[in-house]
Formats: C-alpha cells, structure tokens, sequence
C-alpha cells in the first residue's frame, strides 16, 4: 500500500477491482463503510458478485483476464474528456517527456510494441526511451502537444478502447462500464480523491503486473497518488506478506528490494554501479542514487565484520543468480519436476494445494531426497506420499516434520499492508514440542556450521563468516536461546565505529537512527535499511501504541511504527502543489510552512518544487517524476490487452496477439501429453473458471480446516455457477460436480446462483465458473485443491501463476 | 436499570460470521458435522449449538441483484412468549438489563417455550435442556459487550442503552424494526427492505394460544389444582382417610395388575 488501512475512510471513491475485501479482507470493511458514512461511492468489478459487490453503490461484472481493456477504457474516457488532473499531470509525470521516434505501438504494429523477437519471446527495448538533451536530461514538450509525447502517445494508444470495443471484451454492459467510469473519473478534481484496493484478482495473470501499471497510471492522471484517501494498494493476504517481502523472500531481491547480484556483477562495485542510477536533473532527489550505502550496510549486518573493503565486506560470499536465471516459484518446482532438486524446506506453506497445477507439484515433491516440512498441522504436503493416487512403496524421498508454534505463540514484529511493523508479544507458551521458527532456524544455523567446521566442505565460507549475534553464548560459540530484539537492533543497524556526521558525533556500538546517515565506506550496518530507525535511539518504536492522531485523518504517527522513516504516506509530496501547498485543503497530508514541513513525514526534507531548491515527488524516480510512460516491464511501456494463456476466444478482439508474447512457455505444444499443457479455445474445457477465497478459510485451509468451528462453516470444495450454466448442464444447488481442466480435476458441491451471469463476448455466451482453493484430501469429505486445475504459466515480469483465468469443464458426478 | 438493547444494522454486514464463531467460542458451543447444501448458509439454522447465524438472502436478478445478510437469534423481547409460557419460574427470566435468559438448572423440558416464540429461537440441547442467545449474560453483568458485538469488524453488531441506540439511529435517518413490539424487542433492527424479506414476521405477535395457555387455562389450571386439593381435604375431612383393604394394598393398585405369568 501507498496509504494505509484507515485512510480508506478518507476516500470520496473506493474502486475494489482484482480484491474481496468484504470477504478476504473482512477488517478493511470498517473503513470502507466509514468512507461510505462520509458519502462515498463504493464500486464493486468482479466477475462473480460477491460479499463485497453486495455493499456496493455499482457493481460491474467482467470476464477474468480482462481488465486491461476495463482499464483502459476508462483512461480513454478520462483523456477524451479532459477529466484528468492537467497540473499534477504535467509537472509530477513524465506525460511531457518525448518518445524516442523509433518506439511504435500495438496499433501501429498488430499487438507487439516496437522491438520484438518473437523467438526469444522477448523484446529489445532500445526504442522504449526518451529523447534526451546533452546532460542526460528528458527532452521535454511542456504543452503536451507534440506527438511523440508521452501524453500524446498514451491517448493514441488507449483511443483504441471505445466503450464498445471494451465492452465487446469483457462482457460488461455498456451502461454499468460508463457508471463506473463517470464515478471514478470525478476524482480528477484538486479536492477529490478515489482509492483502488486490489489483490490476487489483478496479480494472478500472465499481465498481472500489467493490470496494476494501468490502475497507478490513472491514479496519476487523476492526482491520487500520495493524497489522503488515495494511492495504489495492495491488499497483503497474509498478516506478514508484505514484512516478508520487505525482507527479500523473492529471489530477486535481498532485504530492502536490493536486487539479488548476478553473475555478471562479479565485485560490489559492479553491483552498485549496475544498480545505482544516475541524474543531472538538479531537481530530482534520485534515491536510489544511495544503493551502495544499503548494500554495504547489509554485508556488514550479514557477515563477519573483519571482512574489509577489499574482500567487499563479504561481498563475495554472497550468493548470486545465474546470468538469466529465474529462480521463481513456478521455475523452482518445474526442476523439481525434472529431478534437478535434491532437498527442500517447506516453511510454513503447504505446496501440494497452493501451487498451480498441483498435480505436478505433488509429482515433483516425490523426485526429492529429503523435505523439511515446519507447519503446524500435518497436511497434503507434509503427507503427499500417502495422497490420493500416491503408492508410500514407491515415494523415496525423506520427509520431517517440525511442529511450529503459532504465530501467538511468539514474540517479534508483523509488517501489515500498510507498511506498519507492528511488535506483538507471546501470549501462550508454544505448544508441546513446536518451537518458534527463529528457534529452528538458530538451531539450523549452528549444526550446519558445526558440519562445516568439522568436515571443511566446498566453500564453507559463507556460512562460517555468517555474523550471528543474536544473544548470550555459550563457551562454544553457540546460542542456546534466540534474542528476537537482537536480531531486531541488527536490522535497524549499528555504528561501527565512531563517526562525525554534519557535526554530530556517533559512537561506535550506536544505533543508526535513519537510513539517511547509512555509509557506504563499512562504517555502518543495517539488515534491512527500510527498517532503519525502527529500533534506534528511541527504543523499539514498532512496540508504541500511542492514540494521538493530531492529522485527525487516521495517520496515528505513534501507533507502532512504519517503512519509511514512518512516513504513513508515501510519494506525500505530490499531495501539494509546487509551493507546498495541499491541492486538497480539507485533507491535507503535508504542507510547506515556509520554513519547514508539518503533518506526515514528508518524503525528503528539500524545500517545495517552486524552490531551486526544491526537488519533484517522485524521489524513487531517476527522473523525479511518476511513469506514465513505463520503459522497464517485459511486454511494453504502455499495458496492452492479451488473453489469458487459457481463453474462451481464438483471437484477441483487437490484434493478432492472442496472449502476452513474453509469457515463459513451459508446455512444448499447445496441447499434448505433458504435465503443463494448455487448452485454449478447447471444446473439452469450454468455460472459464478463477480460484478465489472465502472469508471462512485461509489460504489452502492448514489453519482453518482443523478449526472445525470454521470448518462447520464452509465445510466442502465448492464451485459456483451460473443459473443459465445450471440449466444447461442438468446441475442443481447442492449436487456434487467433477470440474476438469487440461491438468486435473476436482469434485466440488455445486452452488447454482444468479451471482454469476454469462458474459456476452464477441456475439458468444460466455460461462465462467468460481472454485475455492481452501480444501484438501487430509481433511475427510472436503475435497481437494482447486490448484489442480490451473496452468503452469505466469506474469511476464513477476512470474505470479495465472490462476484468476483458465479454462475448465463441470459435469454433475455421476454414481 | 436502563435496558440495553442489541442495534443490528443489516446495512452494514458483510456476512463475515464473526459473530457466529465468536459466540461459539465464548459460549464454547461444540463444532457441528455440516454439508454445503449449495449455499453459504450453514449450519443451516439455530441449534442448540449455535446461538445466532446469518442468513443470505439472494433476490432478484442481473443489475437488480441484491444478496442481503440477516443475522437471526434472540430478540430478547420486552413481552417475552418463552417466559410468559413456561411453567417453571426462572428457568427463563428477564436480566437486569432486560434481555432474556436461562437456568437449565430450573428447565422442566417441557418445551412450551419453543411454541411461545414468535421468532422460532429456543432450542433444546443434548441434556434436553433450553438453550438460546442470552446476550452473553456473564459478560454483559460485568460490563462487556456479548462476544458476538466484540468480533464484528462492521460495527453491524452494537449494544448498549436502548433508548440512545434507537435514537442514534433515527437521527441518522434509518427506521428500526423492534421499537416498540412486544413491549420492545431487545435487539433492535436496521433493514434495507421490509422485515418480510428477512423473513421477520412484519407484526411480531406471541401465538394467540399462548395467552389461550397463560391467561385462561394455566390460571384455570392453577384453580382446578387447588380446587382438586380442596375437594380433597374436604373428602378427608368427610370420610376419612382411605382404608387398606385385607391384603394391605390400596384400591388404586389394581390399575397396575401384575403382568400376565409373572
């Protein structure tokens, strides 16, 4: 999130498009129905109408995997008919900025931007730049007239989603399309302000990334971003998903989105000089500029610090990508697949159901040597070897089981959607032999290096020169019990000798109290450098529970604490006008007093835009300025509909290019005999389905399917349909139906509900079905996991699966 | 005491049932064994096991599609039928806050009270004992909201004074539904639609044979028992006590002849 969970309830508009809130997000509702309480519009888009539709001023149905064209229509009508907010567009985007003349687009070229290799499935991206002066500077067209700008462009591009042609799409009635539209589109004003909520509904597409580049570029023609009430956010689906992200459980990125090095970046400095970009703009604060003091600051936190700067504070010893290599989710079980991992941890997740297609995952965990599994109850994973179809005779690979405790159960911090990390504290004693997995992980820690020390092993270092100094030792050397605020002050970071800044000395030993005085020289050390300042010298600010709230707009600056420097809102700058002044007077987020700034943490201390001085908004920017024009995403600087791997249609409406044309193919053909084969416009499978969830259960259902007050709930697999769909199919309220798709199938009760309706797509009827992903074999009469019907296929940049748009059939079950 | 009130605001429900399973907790009701009938409703109504539940209501269809969230249990009314029918004193009573509760230790199992609810609420457990909502009265003696109230996220669920609950929401311009039937009901509505169609009966009324039974048979009742012992003692007094016959049994044990070869 961009905002926070409480500003919801400042917004004039709450687009809930690609999420549930109602249901998978039940907590947010409080704030969406005080923003309702204060008079606004609440607009529900989802295929299927559902808990939250059902609080909604406007419901909009559209067909899965279609919301670029929904998107995109309505950056048309906001660009056709002047809605857009022209001041913040033209000075706080890069709308002026001019095209290289070489870049063409999708209209020009049937479906592909300039640039494409079609065997490499990829494109070069010279042509998506920028003209540019001498200095390095954007050239510039202030009026936004000239046509190779980027504001001249985009409305080139996007003139191709009419109404009618959207319409024609997505299946959404011309009359509710416009009304969502016309509701949104009112927030181009100074004083008003909209907010988009989404979640997996917009990422779990091959162009998921896509979705939500569409989303921020018309919050950014509006001027909501950085507003109270406004921003682009990200409902996390877990309490720590987005603390998790914080701390680089990707594989391309290291704690505080550093990316992970490559092979080609063989010492620090190629890594910072690859990753540390560079500007002549006088007025754009580049902050990424600081690269090298966040990796720096990691190494020293990470390993031993007698590493000097010649041996790159441990540089050396961290571990790197192949050139090229992607070490996603879908990509690490596909090796699996094919024999090509020996061991794996399953830490707290449950693969054998929350993978797409399952199948293979299930087939894949049996190709193992040994898995770790540390859950808290057993599950489809941890026992995938006695599963359905699975002989335990023929299963070699080991498995263990460690019970973990709860959540409850231990002390440390929880980073929420809103960017708070929020301390909690044990409340229960683990229970029987399950043990926080800090503990484990300590524990792990020191046998591995025990090993390592005993026997030598090839390249032992990264291990041995590993800093662990998370608590009292014993004579060994190792650490008996974890200290979790030790591990907490690292992450903030340390002085490491004394050092003088602007004046001020700090003594080695000293926390670093904000990432701004972090050093690229080694004489500082911090975890995480977003964190820095979250533990520092006025204690663990992530425990405050402090109620004042003296915005009165809900920022509570000393409830806990939150990323970055706790700014509550981030890109806040663009909330004022040049001379600092809030564009929205009744909900300002930080002004210029003439001297200073007051209200949120601004983003930088520089003095308003108007100032010499001063510096533009968007700081993360090399430019200063937000993308509308977006050079650094695989498919195209501009979103552009495709299909969904799987699709009703045979063609795309609107050019040649059926589905997003840097995809990662992982079947040989189209359809055939191997485990990720697709089945497009596949008369066996002729309706499109989306997995989703359901207030009642979480995530696969490890926690929630053995808390059997839930479970009396939502107690089976279900799926759900279409009265028009029910009729055709001979299927009734409450009759169990097999539903299929090219990889699987799954029996589910059918819930037969004029909450689905048929799509009418290109003169066809379209049925799409819905299915939960709670369920599974180890829970009796529930049924299995609806992920063994999605497709091994991902977005073009993240590689998210794509289990929001497939195709599937439903019979009745017979017998 | 000011009597408190539930103020449900049906406008505000997502049907995330937080109330059903924070009421199961605190009441720690056992899990039940249930099948998905095709619906997000389950279990499908009030049981003993379960004290309030919501109920989705699917009407109409295409753009005038609306799915309403009704959360059914005790309406703690202020003319209570369960207490006014049932024959033993305190097994229900009105709390000192005016909600409706129970002492299984006092249930006569006659289940009178399931046929004096207008709104079909009081169920008998496995002991065969009453059991319903009782607005957590262990929470609500020692001023806590129930534990429904505590665990929605909406504020769908409110308790407090009665009287300041209803006006806040007339204020507010909404019509409640419980103001003043049966004497006021203690948990007050807020619907979108008219009670009907959630399926409220829209003039909430205690079944006419009830007061048949509490107002003309039970008092005559009460009379012919005391009659009875009247006529009895009178009997006494005339004849005498009963004389055994020559075996020493009394008259009335031929009403229970020894089985046939016994």
């Amino acid at each position: 999130m961009t905002n926070h969970w409480i500003d919801i309830r400042n917004a004039d508009v709450v687009l809930m498009m690609g999420a549930n809130p109602a249901e998978n997000h039940p907590v947010s509702f409080k704030y969406v129905l005080e923003a309702k309480d204060r008079g606004a519009t609440l607009i529900s888009v989802d295929p299927r109408f559902t808990r939250t539709s059902a609080k909604a001023d406007i419901y909009a149905p559209l067909r899965s995997g279609t919301d670029i064209p929904f998107l995109g229509g309505m950056i048309r009508y906001i660009l056709e008919n002047n809605l857009y907010f022209d001041e913040y567009v033209r000075h706080y985007t890069n709308a002026s900025f001019l095209v290289s003349d070489d870049f063409q687009m999708p209209g020009e070229l049937d479906g592909l931007f300039s640039g494409y290799n079609a065997e490499k499935r990829n494109y070069d991206k010279a042509s998506w730049s920028f003209q540019r002066n001498e200095d390095g500077t954007p050239k510039t067209d202030p009026s936004l007239q000239d046509p190779r700008c980027v504001f001249q462009l985009m409305k080139k591009h996007f003139s191709r989603y009419t109404p009618e042609v959207v319409s024609d799409i997505t299946g959404t009635p011309q009359d509710q399309l416009l009304k969502v539209y016309e509701a949104y589109a009112a927030t181009g004003k100074r004083d008003k302000v909209a907010t988009i909520l989404y979640a997996m509904g917009w990422t779990q597409h091959t162009v998921g990334t896509q979705n939500i580049r569409a989303m921020a570029m018309i919050q950014l023609l509006l001027g909501n971003v950085g507003m109270a009430g406004g921003g682009v956010n990200a409902l996390r689906g877990e309490s720590n998903v987005q603390g998790s992200t914080d701390y680089g459980l990707l594989f391309h990125i290291l704690p505080g989105y550093l990316p992970t090095p490559n092979a080609g970046q063989p010492d620090l400095a190629a890594y910072i000089a690859a990753h540390t970009p560079k500007t002549n703009d006088p007025q754009s604060a580049n902050w990424w500029g600081n690269r090298g003091k966040y990796i720096t600051s990691l190494l020293r936190a990470t390993y031993d610090q007698s590493l000097t700067a010649e041996e790159g504070f441990g540089y050396d010893l961290m571990p790197k990508l192949d050139l090229g290599q992607n070490g996603s989710w879908l990509m690490l079980f596909d090796r699996m697949h094919k024999g090509g991992i020996k061991g794996f941890f399953a830490w707290g997740q449950n693969p054998a159901c929350s993978g797409s297609n399952a199948g293979k995952v299930r087939e894949a965990l049996a190709k193992l040597d040994w898995m770790v599994t540390a859950n808290l109850f057993d599950n489809e994973t941890a026992s995938f070897w006695k599963g359905p179809g699975v002989d335990p005779s023929k299963i070699d690979t080991e498995v263990f089981f460690l019970p973990a405790a709860v959540s409850f159960e231990k002390e440390g911090s929880v980073t929420n959607s809103g960017r708070w990390a929020q301390w909690r504290y044990e409340a229960a004693k683990p229970l029987g032999n399950s043990r926080p997995d800090l503990e484990m992980i300590n524990d792990l820690q020191f046998r591995v290096r025990r090993l390592y020390q005993a026997e030598g092993g090839a390249f032992p270092e990264p291990i041995l020169k590993l800093s662990w100094n998370y608590g009292f030792k014993m004579p060994d050397g190792s650490i008996p019990h974890i200290d979790v605020h030790a591990v907490a002050k690292e992450i903030n970071g340390y002085f490491l000798e004394d050092k003088e800044i602007a004046g001020k000395l700090y003594k080695k030993g000293d926390p670093v109290p904000g990432f701004a005085l972090l050093q690229a020289d080694g004489s500082t050390s911090s975890g995480n450098w977003l964190y820095c300042n979250s533990y520092a010298d006025k204690g663990n600010l992530m425990a405050r529970r402090g109620k004042n709230d003296p915005s009165g707009m809900g920022l509570y600056p000393e409830w806990a604490w939150c990323w970055p420097v706790n700014r509550r809102i981030i890109y806040n700058r663009a909330a004022v006008d040049m001379n600092g002044k809030p564009w929205d007077a009744k909900r300002p987020v930080v002004w210029w007093t003439g001297n200073g700034w007051a209200g949120d943490v601004p983003d930088g201390p520089w003095k308003p835009m108007s100032d010499a001085e001063g510096k533009k908004p968007f700081i993360m920017n090399a430019d200063g300025v937000a993308n509308l024009f977006a050079p650094g995403l695989n498919e195209g600087p501009f979103p552009e509909h495709y299909e969904a791997l799987e699709c009703p249609l045979d063609k795309n409406p609107l050019h040649s290019e059926r589905i997003n044309p840097t995809i990662r193919l992982f079947s040989a053909g189209a359809v055939g005999e191997d485990v990720d084969a697709y089945y497009s416009c596949d008369q066996r499978y002729p309706y499109v389905a989306t997995t989703y969830r359901v207030t009642e259960h979480w995530q696969t259902g490890v926690m929630t399917r053995n808390t059997p007050w839930l479970l009396e709930l939502q107690p089976s697999n279900f799926v759900e349909l279409s009265v028009e769909l029910g009729q055709e199919k001979g299927i009734k309220s409450g009759d169990w139906c097999v539903v299929s798709s090219g990889r699987g199938q799954v029996e589910a009760v059918a819930v037969v509900t004029r909450r689905f309706r048929p799509f009418k797509v290109q003169g066809m009827t379209i049925h799409q079905v819905g299915l939960p992903y709670h369920y599974g074999w180890h829970t009796p009469k529930a049924g299995d996991s609806a992920n063994l019907l999605t497709p091994t296929v991902g977005d073009a940049n993240t590689m998210i699966p794509e289990t929001k748009a497939f195709m599937v059939n439903i019979e009745k079950k017979r017998g | 005491m000011a009597r408190k009130a539930f103020l449900i605001d049906m406008s505000r429900c997502i049907a995330c049932r937080s109330c059903q399973v924070a009421c199961k907790q605190w009441n720690k009701l056992e899990p039940e064994a249930t099948v998905n009938r095709g619906s997000y409703e389950n279990p499908p109504q009030l049981t003993p096991q379960l004290y309030n539940q919501i109920q989705f209501i699917e009407q109409g269809q295409g753009d005038e599609l609306r799915w309403l969230f009704m959360n059914q249990r005790c309406m703690h009314c202020g003319d209570a039928g369960c207490i006014k029918v049932c024959p033993s004193a305190g097994a229900l009573y009105h709390t000192p806050e005016g909600m409706v509760a129970f002492n299984q230790d006092k249930c006569i199992e006659c289940h009178y009270c399931v046929n004096g609810c207008p709104f079909d609420v009081p169920r008998y457990d496995r002991k065969k004992k009453v059991t319903k909502c009782h607005a957590c009265v262990d929470r609500i003696a020692n001023g806590l909201v129930p534990a429904c109230v505590k665990a929605c996220p909406t504020q769908t669920l409110r308790f407090g004074d009665r009287d300041a609950l209803i006006a806040e929401a007339k204020a507010a311009g909404k019509t409640v539904y419980g103001e003043s039937e049966l004497k006021g009901l203690g948990a007050v509505y807020i619907l979108e639609d008219a009670p009907q169609t959630y399926n409220l009966p829209a003039k909430p009324a205690i079944p006419a044979s009830i007061f048949l039974w509490k107002d003309v048979i039970k008092p005559l009742g009460i009379l012919g028992f005391w009659g009875a012992m009247g006529a009895a003692l009178l009997h006494y007094v005339t004849f005498g006590p009963k004389k055994l016959d020559e075996y020493g049994r009394r008259h009335d044990d031929d009403l229970n002849p020894p089985e046939k070869g016994a």
